[in-house]
């Protein structure tokens, strides 16, 4: 109870009444919100950003930013997709690899925190600010996507495969199952480990921590490495739903997931903010994305009201710090 | 006479906490007036009220008997009311001129800044401030006490004839402490009021008028400083008895912890003035060494380089308990026992926005946690621990800390460094912009320290507080240690004179 109390801060709170008030509006604005197949339908369509999100929630606590995300999911999922189709095949030394699933996936995961970590070994050990290095990777990843697809989607995927992206447990999605393992596995991480303790000593005072001793650049290029294994998790999850892998999928995704991380009061100036933040900012991305469309608003008027509404998140996150 | 500005039944309340109540205030043309009081008192607060900062307040203030109101900064300047914070704030990449003129730019007729205008009443005002730097020098690559007096420059430019000035010396040197006398001095003659604010009773005994003293937001003193004695002063702001603890016993032992032997630290900027230059000296077990010098005399750089910042410039030897050390980061200096509290408390002591107790469990966090989980329980025996010891002034342990007093932030930083037991503890200015009682405790905690057998480093650039704390003092200068005095020897002239320059000396 009183550790609840603890992370349970004014920003949240706020963050919760917008919800409900949203839901509520909803619920009466239109006919189908309030049915369990659209709530399912939400709780699924969100669950690529929450993945991605947490993720980026861990970098901006460390002060940083990651805008990799859309295409390291983009190429992941390729990679995944292709190597599940046709396997590896390496002519010049006469030797094909075939995947199972599980290989496959966890082909791309590796994929996936690999270029995460590279853009950590970039930002920490060359000194490149966070959002050059990652605006290289977003490009770069992009390319590698455009290279190994040809530019064709990857479709035709197999039945276990797409059960990751359609499937149910329990009466449960299992994109929902998959999102809210990461999420608990990220809130008990933050806040209970000496690994999370870290990440907000660092993006509350960098110097600060590096003359306690805490060892800056490993926490860092961590950080980026499981921001980018979280993106395959997402590239996984979206390839798995479609069946297909698409060479541009995933594109602007990042801003979904920044969105997220700053309307659920995560401070882009870093050391402050929490994953459940970032799960409310997804829902409430999630929902107005869903209410706007079942209320058959021009998807133009959308990302307009969507647009303000991460200004008017970030401008009440201000007032309340100045009311601190 | 009437008064230049008059202050009267000032209250001002943060969300029902009262910072200052019925503070009245009289400053006179030509007087120079020193404001003081603890950490706390309420003088940055009317500080902040004078300067427009702070808008909502109860009472009045008058200038030359009409009252005036402010609703920003911008007001109070063209009133006439300069302030002088005890923060910089300069804008790094960009020129002298440029820093001075920022907000209130010459422009001609077209709208263009006119450049050559500006340039040159910045040289005039320089000229008087007496400092030797170009217009269009960049401040960043300025000195932090060349930086003081272009913030003082640009006090003066709106000729302001209420002057405050909230702790100017508190980053320059001695020679500089001069320059600025002068200057006040000066603007006195003028028939300016000057509100000084000051930690440094000294300063203010060689410089001020008149004085008000300030304590938990109430006016509880004010008169001439003729008429008052240096200790009634003090028992005024701490509102007890209050006496500096001088050092009685000695820890020092015969056994050598620490052996610096002709370290030598490079200029990547001008290769032909290191920053240290064959610096050794030996630290004993339980021995307090103090180390004093002037702004940019390398004692920073010291403290620095034994901690394993700046391994890749470093020349010479370092022997901890006679091993030879080669620390690459802070995080091996720390594993090998070293413990450094830094200059700068808010850059890089404190995580601001974390709370007390987990800005305590930063170095000790194996200590917090159970089974690779950080306990709850396991952060609030060490808080209650160190709160108690140390005599911490907290609400509780989830306070954020910021919101501390700049005393307690720093004992929660040395008692992050304690909980680690060090071998060899650095505390760089220790009790810089620390009020007089928490000042008290912390010479108390360093002679507690040593007696418990740590040999502590502590770098002072007040002569006063290295002498009552020290068993040995080296003095520092331009990157070479110049004098080392026993404990006994040293005085505050042969301290001066050690730490002056030699083209200065002349």
């Amino acid at each position: 109870m009183i550790s609840l109390k603890k992370n349970f801060n004014i920003a949240q709170f706020q963050s919760l009444i917008a919800l409900f008030v949203l839901c509520l509006a909803l619920a009466l604005l239109t006919d189908n919100f309030m049915s369990t197949d659209n709530f399912w339908n939400v709780m699924r369509q969100i669950s690529v950003n929450v993945c991605i999100s947490v993720g980026m929630t861990l970098v901006v606590l460390t002060a940083g930013i990651d805008l990799s995300v859309g295409s390291i999911l983009a190429f992941c999922g390729a990679v995944t997709a292709g190597l599940l189709k046709n396997g590896l095949s390496i002519p010049s030394l006469n030797l094909f690899i075939g995947f199972t699933v599980l290989g496959a996936i966890v082909a791309g995961f590796l994929i996936g925190g690999g270029l995460g970590f590279v853009n950590g070994y970039a930002v920490t050990k060359f000194k490149v600010p966070p959002f050059v290095a990652t605006l290289a990777m977003l490009t770069m990843a992009r390319g590698f996507t455009m290279l190994w697809t040809k530019g064709h989607p990857i479709t035709g995927l197999g039945g276990s495969f797409g059960f990751l992206g359609t499937g149910w447990f329990l009466g449960i999605p299992m994109p929902v199952w998959i999102s809210g393992l990461v999420v608990i596995t990220a809130v008990i991480l933050t806040s209970k480990t000496r690994f999370g303790r870290y990440i907000y000593a660092i993006g509350g005072n960098e110097n600060a921590s590096r003359l306690s001793g805490i060892p800056i650049n490993k926490v860092k290029i961590w950080v980026y490495s499981i921001a980018g294994l979280l993106a395959a998790v997402g590239g996984v999850l979206v390839t798995a739903r479609l069946d297909s892998a698409q060479p541009n999928a995933g594109i602007s995704y990042e801003l979904d997931a920044i969105a997220a991380v700053v309307i659920g009061g995560t401070s882009l100036s870093g050391g402050r903010g929490t994953i459940w933040g970032t799960v409310l900012g997804a829902i409430i991305i999630g929902v107005l994305n869903n209410g706007l469309i079942l209320m058959n608003v021009s998807p133009f008027w959308q990302q307009v009201i969507k647009g303000m509404v991460i200004l008017l998140a970030v401008i009440i996150d201000k007032s309340n710090q100045k009311s601190e | 006479m009437t008064a230049l500005l008059e202050v009267k039944e000032i209250t001002k309340k943060f969300s029902g906490v009262t910072a200052l109540s019925n503070v009245n205030l009289r400053l006179e043309g030509g007087k120079v007036t020193a404001l003081i009081g603890e950490n706390g008192a309420g003088k940055s607060t009317l500080l902040k009220i004078m300067s427009g900062i702070y808008t909502d307040f109860e009472g009045q203030i008058l200038f030359k008997g009409q009252e005036i109101k402010f609703s920003r900064p911008k007001d109070a300047q063209e009133m006439g009311i300069g302030i002088i914070h005890q923060e910089l704030n300069l804008i790094p990449y960009l020129t002298v001129a440029q820093n001075i003129f920022l907000g209130r730019e010459l422009v001609n007729a077209f709208g263009f800044l006119e450049r050559e205008k500006m340039i040159n009443k910045t040289k005039a005002l320089l000229n008087r401030l007496k400092l030797e730097v170009e217009p269009t020098a960049l401040v960043g690559t300025l000195k932090v006490g060349q930086q003081q007096i272009v913030e003082i420059a640009k006090a003066l430019l709106t000729e302001s004839e209420v002057v405050f000035m909230d702790e100017p010396t508190s980053a320059i040197g001695e020679s500089e402490v001069e320059v600025l006398f002068e200057i006040i001095n000066k603007l006195k003659a003028e028939g300016k009021a000057i509100v000084y604010i000051s930690h440094k009773l000294d300063e203010l005994f060689a410089l001020a008028d008149d004085f008000v003293v300030l304590r938990d937001g109430k006016v509880v003193g004010q008169g001439g400083v003729s008429e008052i004695s240096r200790s009634q002063l003090i028992n005024m702001m701490a509102g007890r008895e209050v006496k500096v603890v001088k050092k009685s016993t000695k820890n020092c032992t015969e056994e050598k912890v620490l052996e610096v032997k002709n370290l030598g630290l490079l200029n990547p900027e001008n290769p032909q003035r290191p920053l240290l230059k064959d610096i050794s000296f030996d630290l004993c077990k339980g021995e307090v060494l103090g180390v004093y010098g002037l702004m940019g005399a390398g004692r920073t750089e010291l403290c620095e380089s034994l901690f394993g910042l700046n391994h890749r410039k470093l020349t010479g030897s370092i022997l901890l308990n006679g091993q030879k050390t080669g620390f690459k980061s802070p995080i091996e200096a720390i594993d090998a026992g070293m413990a450094l509290v830094p200059e700068d408390r808010k850059k890089d002591g404190i995580v601001a926005g974390m709370s007390v107790s987990k800005n305590l469990s930063l170095t000790v966090i194996e200590k917090v946690s159970k089974f690779g989980f950080l306990s709850d329980a396991l952060h609030t025996k060490l808080y209650d621990k160190h709160v108690a010891s140390l005599k911490i002034k907290v609400h509780n342990e989830d306070q954020a800390i910021k919101n501390l007093s700049g005393g307690n932030q720093q004992k929660v930083i040395l008692g992050k460094w304690i909980e680690r037991n060090p071998t060899v503890l650095m505390l760089d200015e220790p009790t810089r912009g620390i009020d007089i009682n928490a000042k008290n405790e912390i010479y108390e905690l360093i002679a507690r320290l040593s007696a418990s057998g740590i040999s502590i480093l502590v770098i002072s650039s007040e002569i006063p507080e290295i002498l009552a704390i020290s068993d040995r003092i080296l003095v520092m200068s331009e990157g070479e240690i110049t004098a080392e005095f026993s404990s006994e020897e040293a005085t505050e002239t042969n301290i001066m004179n050690a730490c002056i320059p030699e083209n200065m000396n002349q």
